[in-house]
């Protein structure tokens, strides 16, 4: 598989404040990646450089194999065959659907254009409002056409900015879903960018996390969740506690709720302070467990109640047991870890 | 006149009418007297118009069947001439402008961006006598060419300023800024992202200009547009002056060379009868599209920094109005100014000041008032009577000065004098003319004159307020007056300043309403810039004209900080 | 409140705008086209020999003659001076005018330039000779109004535009003197002979001539006259170049205009407006329009200024100026048909 995508070492600054650290990910043809991050960690901005519209201060951008950015000297975004869909989709108002789809499809005869209008339209399920203008189509038939417009010059990338933050949340996860099947589809290669982490689970194949300008972790949603690569990335994926632990040996370590072990392990030297990182659904309720803790807070969540419990130490863990059997606040838990991973690091405020 | 409004920032799924909802039976009630107030001051500032339009009843002597015959087919090739010529001058002058200096960065863009507004403040008239003494045959240019090379009359070619194209040039120099200051707003407030797009999808920068935010502009493009050429069938002085034969010349050979009012008023109503052809044509074309943006977010403009000849060009094509509309112009009238004697600086010279400036001040604080009621009931209740009075009332921007000020007087006149022949019967006291000759009838003569132009101003301004926010506020129990005073009025502040800034600056330069409508004694700088000028005696006009120049400056430097502030306050 | 305030500076406004009820008992109100600069220093000296205010508004002559019309007999205004005969004419026949008699002024002003029917009279006369420029032409070469349709003067003619009333009044003469046909066939030959299509004012006429680009200007003395007097030196010198001719010597005269007052039909102080009339026809006023306008008084034995003087004695037409009102709509028309722009 080729690659469509480099980032390398890219840097970007203005006036000397730099919004984007030496950054370095590649995406492979067909392959849907995704740019995670908080507001203002510097996400959009790199999207934005890999679409033509920022400037690098240093690296370099390459698409499929050419480069298109350096210091210095950027290529115009008409000229990179990048297709993107903004966050408000950015419709123009004053064409109909159609006029929209096709408006990147200069070059082609008129028949041609109509055919690949009615082809994109007929992907994303819009054939029947094609002579409608953009105010007159809801939130979800406007994101369907941004995308058909982006997608129509055959871009070698597809670029997605938030794509569906301006979704109600319902809607959100079956659009993501629906965006992927288009995607996989035609098979086309994606960037998007978002701050929403189930948005990202649902679209792409690669996540990388961004935060204070820098990548801290490149890979899939799996590995993110289960093996961040630091405590950002740990705090930022899902939910979740640290305790103290202490390491017992290069494959496990001790907590307050047990010993926790992987066949990875970890490469932390014994007795070292560290921390070891513990999900909601690392624990079970078990009234016989010798391990207590006293329900502070519960939240529903329909199938499951998730419980901030407090142990005996003082320290806190979440905690996820289904809804039929309740603890009311206040009420004496017995816990049992049932980790299958181990993720731990040094302790940051002891070191 | 177009109702256009600058680009809306309206969610995608608000309904599209702009009409707030109201409920409860008094509410009904109010709103239902605020459609019919609005009606009635609409019809009230109507009147002059329909006044002409009137007059198509009147049976006219055969001076139809003369001017067709003769003269007409080319008065109306030269009025559509001019206006095409004005039509390219203003748009390139006035949209070019607009987005180098709204979307580029190249030197001198900070004081290019207000300067562009100053040629405003130039009566159009006044221009033109300025470059015709400058650039005429035996102008200072010519002569002094002459001088230096022997050559003669025919030995050389030089572009002769007193032309169909001459006029062309001096209307469009001074009347691009209507079409500046709207398209500048619009590209302000355009969505950038609309823009990125286009560039992902191919298009350059400068295609992306043609195909997206030109055509987004549009609404305020042509609101510019609209003004300035309703402006150029209006003009009489400068067309005179180079002796071209316009529809507006048509009328007054009707009056006063054939004497014959009624024929010149039928001319008039044909005018009329142009220019609303051609805004429902434009109106027509636009057919379902619509110009606000679909999207909320504005991302701050990045200006696109220009260097070398690129940046030299842009500054060349942006300085070149304000040096030619402007400058040049200004200058020379300093000059004039100068070697005239002290004599024409006496007490009867502040006199004019003050005078001109008052009326101005008025004019532009009731033309605000108006045009606030207006559309205000416009957004309050659509319905056709009020959308087609309100229109009306507009209309009075593309007639003459003068057919105007006669469309006051004949009311007016017939007015007091019914008063006063009832007042004669029921009490033996005469009454005679209340109205008539008094700066009432002048002021309301300007009222009807610029509406227009406070009126879209303020429609442009109300169409950015959300419909929610009227909701919202009656919600909380604000009667609509209320609704406008305490929400709208706040919210408009840069909006109300500008329409009352441009009222008032053409109130300044307004001259042929003002020479028949005035009472005794009493005289504005444009009346004695007119009749000096028009007598012939440029430099002795000199000192007025230049006031007038100056006096307008205030108000458009003035107009110019609060549109350079503007991006920052945005409506919510 | 400052919004508070704005209202009542605009109340203010507009309550001193309303008309000043009881105002002078002697009074007399001018509707003029004449411009005020041309008229308002002898306003000025009236008002000090008589103690009578003069109230004036100026304004196109159409416009108002339209304002009169509308205001009906309840019209503030006492007198109409206009700057031509064709206005006068115009208002007594929409009947906004009334007879006067004043010996004083028939006895100043002859009968040519007086209503037969004593509704107007002429103040001062406006003559429209034909002015050469001195180095190209000679004088033995010029004759009359008629010969300037000569194909020996192809492009060598300036004239302002037919929508100047002195012009539409010079035709209206013509029509007078030789017919309507003869004076089509004459319009259409100057029409060819123009050196450039008509515009600008007469002042302009003469600086084209004296550039250069005709050598003949029609053109009203008194614009000379003014050039001659300017403080621009480049004006001076244009006027310089330029001579008087007095046309048409051998027969009817050169074509004059007259600038003159009509006592409106709604005066209300109509016995001061005669009198400011016959302020204006003493010669202490003539000599005034002649030194300060460079007009030909109306009546006889008034001192001519220098420069007058210098342009020699001629014989003006003595058609009945009422002729001129007459015929102006169907001189506008024939210039029409001739294409005099």
């Amino acid at each position: 598989m080729s690659k469509r995508l480099e980032v390398e070492a890219v840097r970007i600054a203005y006036e000397g404040r730099t919004i984007v650290q030496e950054t370095t990910f590649a995406l492979d043809e067909g392959v849907i990646g995704c740019l995670l991050g908080p507001s203002g960690c510097g996400k959009t901005t790199l999207l934005r450089a890999i679409a033509g519209f920022e400037p690098i201060t240093q690296g370099e951008i390459r698409l499929h194999g050419q480069r298109v950015s350096t210091p210095g000297w950027t290529l115009a975004p008409e000229r990179r065959r990048v297709g993107m869909v903004f966050q408000d989709f950015a419709l123009f108002p004053h064409l109909t659907v159609a006029d929209n789809v096709g408006f990147g499809l200069r070059q082609l005869t008129s028949r041609e254009r109509r055919d690949r209008v009615a082809a994109l339209l007929r992907l994303v399920g819009m054939e029947q409002a094609k002579r409608r203008y953009p105010h007159e189509l809801s939130g979800g038939m406007q994101q369907r056409v941004a995308l058909a417009r982006a997608m129509a010059p055959r871009p070698e990338i597809l670029l997605l900015d938030e794509p569906f933050s301006s979704m109600d949340a319902a809607l959100r996860e079956q659009l993501a879903r629906e965006v992927r099947d288009v995607l996989e589809r035609e098979g086309v290669t994606a960037l998007l960018v978002t701050h929403d982490q189930l948005e990202a689970f649902a679209m792409a194949d690669r996540i990388g996390v961004l935060s204070q300008g820098e990548i801290q972790q490149w890979a899939s949603a799996f590995e993110l969740y289960h093996q961040p690569a630091n405590r950002l990335v740990a705090d930022f994926i899902g939910q979740g506690a640290f305790l103290p632990a202490e390491p017992v040996d290069a494959h496990s370590v001790m907590t307050e709720l047990g010993r926790l072990s992987s066949a990875s392990g970890h490469d932390l030297n014994p007795g070292t302070p560290a921390e070891a990182l513990i999900r909601p659904d690392d624990l079970v309720d078990d009234p016989a467990s010798q391990i207590r803790a006293s329900v502070i807070e519960r939240a529903f969540r329909g199938a499951e109640y998730l419980y901030r419990l407090r142990l005996p130490s003082g320290s806190e863990v979440l905690c996820l047991l289904p809804s039929h059997h309740q603890y009311a606040p206040g009420a004496d838990i017995g816990l049992r870890l049932e980790a299958k991973h181990l993720v731990v690091f040094a302790s940051r405020d002891r070191g | 006149m177009s109702s256009a409004t600058a680009p809306e920032a309206v969610r995608p799924e608000a309904t599209p009418s702009a009409k707030p909802s109201t409920t409860g039976s008094s509410r009904r009630s109010e709103g239902r007297l605020w459609s019919a107030g609005s009606v009635g001051l609409a019809l009230l500032m109507a009147v002059p118009v329909l006044v002409i339009l009137g007059f198509v009843l009147v049976p006219a002597g055969d001076s139809w069947r003369h001017l067709a015959a003769t003269v007409l087919p080319g008065y109306v090739a030269n009025s559509l001439l001019l206006m095409l010529g004005v039509a390219l001058g203003t748009l390139i002058g006035g949209v070019g402008t607009a987005w180098l200096t709204s979307m580029c960065q190249f030197p001198g863009r900070g004081l290019l961006e207000w300067a562009l507004l100053l040629p405003m403040a130039m009566p159009a008239y006044i221009i033109a006598y300025t470059y015709t003494g400058m650039l005429d045959y035996a102008g200072p240019l010519q002569t002094a060419l002459r001088a230096l090379t022997g050559w003669g009359y025919g030995d050389y070619w030089m572009p002769e300023v007193r032309s169909l194209a001459g006029a062309a040039v001096m209307l469009s120099l001074v009347l691009y800024p209507y079409v500046y200051l709207l398209t500048r707003a619009a590209f302000l407030g355009q969505s950038i992202c609309v823009l990125d797009v286009s560039r992902t999808l191919g298009s350059g920068p400068w295609q992306s200009f043609y195909r997206v935010a030109l055509p987004l502009a549009r609404p305020a493009i042509v609101a510019g547009l609209s003004l300035a050429l309703m402006e150029t069938l209006a003009d009489y002085g400068t067309v005179k002056y180079f002796g071209v034969q316009t529809f507006t010349t048509g009328i007054f050979r009707t009056w006063y060379g054939l004497g014959d009012t009624a024929g010149a008023a039928q001319l008039s109503a044909l005018l009329l009868g142009l220019v609303i052809v051609l805004v429902a044509l434009e109106k027509g074309s636009r057919r379902h599209a619509r110009y606000h943006h679909t999207s909320q977010r504005h991302q701050a403009i990045r200006r696109h920094r220009l260097h070398g000849w690129r940046a030299a060009l842009a500054l060349t094509f942006c300085a070149l109005p304000v040096l030619l509309g402007f400058l040049i112009p200004a200058g020379q009238l300093g000059i004039w100014a100068l070697t005239v004697a002290e004599e024409a600086y006496d007490a009867r010279f502040l006199r004019l000041t003050l005078n001109s400036l008052g009326l101005a001040a008025a004019a532009a604080l009731l033309a605000l008032g108006l045009a606030l009621l207006l559309g205000y009931a416009k957004r309050l209740h659509p319905s056709p009577a009020v959308l087609a009075s309100v229109r009306l009332a507009g209309l009075g921007y593309a007639l003459p000065g003068t057919v105007i000020a006669i469309g006051v007087i004949i009311p007016f006149a017939w007015l007091d004098n019914s008063i006063d022949a009832w007042m004669r019967a029921t009490f033996g006291v005469s009454t005679g003319l209340l109205l008539s000759g008094t700066l009432a009838a002048l002021l309301f003569a300007y009222l009807v004159r610029f509406l227009a132009v406070s009126l879209q101003t303020v429609e442009a301004g109300l169409g950015k307020i959300r419909p929610s926010t009227d909701d919202a506020a009656r919600a909380l129990g604000l009667r609509p007056a209320g609704v406008l005073w305490r929400v709208h009025v706040p919210l408009l502040r840069g909006t109300l300043l500008t329409a009352a800034l441009l009222v008032f600056v053409d109130v300044l330069k307004e001259l042929p309403a003002t020479l028949i409508l005035r009472p005794f004694n009493f005289n504005t700088l444009a009346v004695r810039a007119f009749e000096l000028a028009s007598d012939e005696r440029l430099a002795d006009s000199a000192p007025a004209a230049l006031m007038i120049v100056g006096a307008g400056l205030i108000p458009v430097i003035l107009l110019s900080r609060s549109i350079t502030s503007s991006r920052h306050v945005q409506t919510p | 409140m400052r919004s508070k305030s704005k209202i009542f500076a605009v109340l203010a406004l507009l309550a001193a705008l309303l008309p000043a009820a009881g105002a002078f008992a002697d009074e007399v109100n001018i509707y003029s086209s004449r411009k005020e600069a041309l008229i308002k220093p002898l306003l000025d000296r009236f008002t000090e020999q008589t103690g009578i205010a003069v109230n004036l508004v100026t304004g196109k002559d159409g416009a108002l003659l339209q304002r009169l019309k509308s205001e009906g007999m309840n019209s503030p205004a006492d007198l109409l001076i206009t700057a031509d005969a064709g206005n006068l004419y115009r208002a007594k026949a929409a009947g906004v005018t009334q007879p006067f008699v004043s010996e004083a002024l028939t006895a100043s002003i002859p009968e040519t330039y007086r209503d037969p029917e004593g509704h107007w009279v002429g103040l001062t006369l406006r003559a429209r000779p034909i002015l050469y420029a001195k180095d190209r032409v000679d004088q033995k070469t010029l004759s009359t109004y008629e010969a300037l349709a000569d194909p020996a003067f192809k492009g060598r003619i300036c004239i302002r535009s037919s929508d100047n009333i002195y012009n539409q009044s010079l035709v209206a003469s013509l029509i007078a003197a030789d017919g309507l046909e003869a004076t089509e066939t004459w319009a259409k030959g100057l029409v060819a002979n123009l050196a450039r299509p008509p515009k600008g004012g007469d002042r302009d006429q003469i600086k084209a001539a004296a550039a250069g680009e005709c050598d003949l200007a029609v053109a009203n003395t008194y614009y000379l006259a003014g050039m001659l007097k300017s403080q621009d030196p480049a004006e001076r010198a244009a006027a310089e170049a330029v001579a008087v001719f007095w046309p048409n010597q051998d027969g009817r005269g050169t074509h004059v205009n007259i600038s003159g007052a009509a006592v409106t039909a709604s005066a209300k102080h109509k016995e001061a407006a005669v009198a400011l009339v016959e302020f204006l026809a003493t010669p202490e006023a003539q000599a005034w329009y002649a030194e300060a306008n460079g007009e030909y008084p109306v009546g006889e034995g008034v001192a001519l200024s220098p420069t007058l003087a210098g342009w020699g004695p001629f014989k003006a037409d003595d058609l009945n100026l009422g002729r001129l009102g007459e015929l102006n709509a169907e001189a506008v028309r024939l210039m029409d048909r001739a294409g005099w722009r």
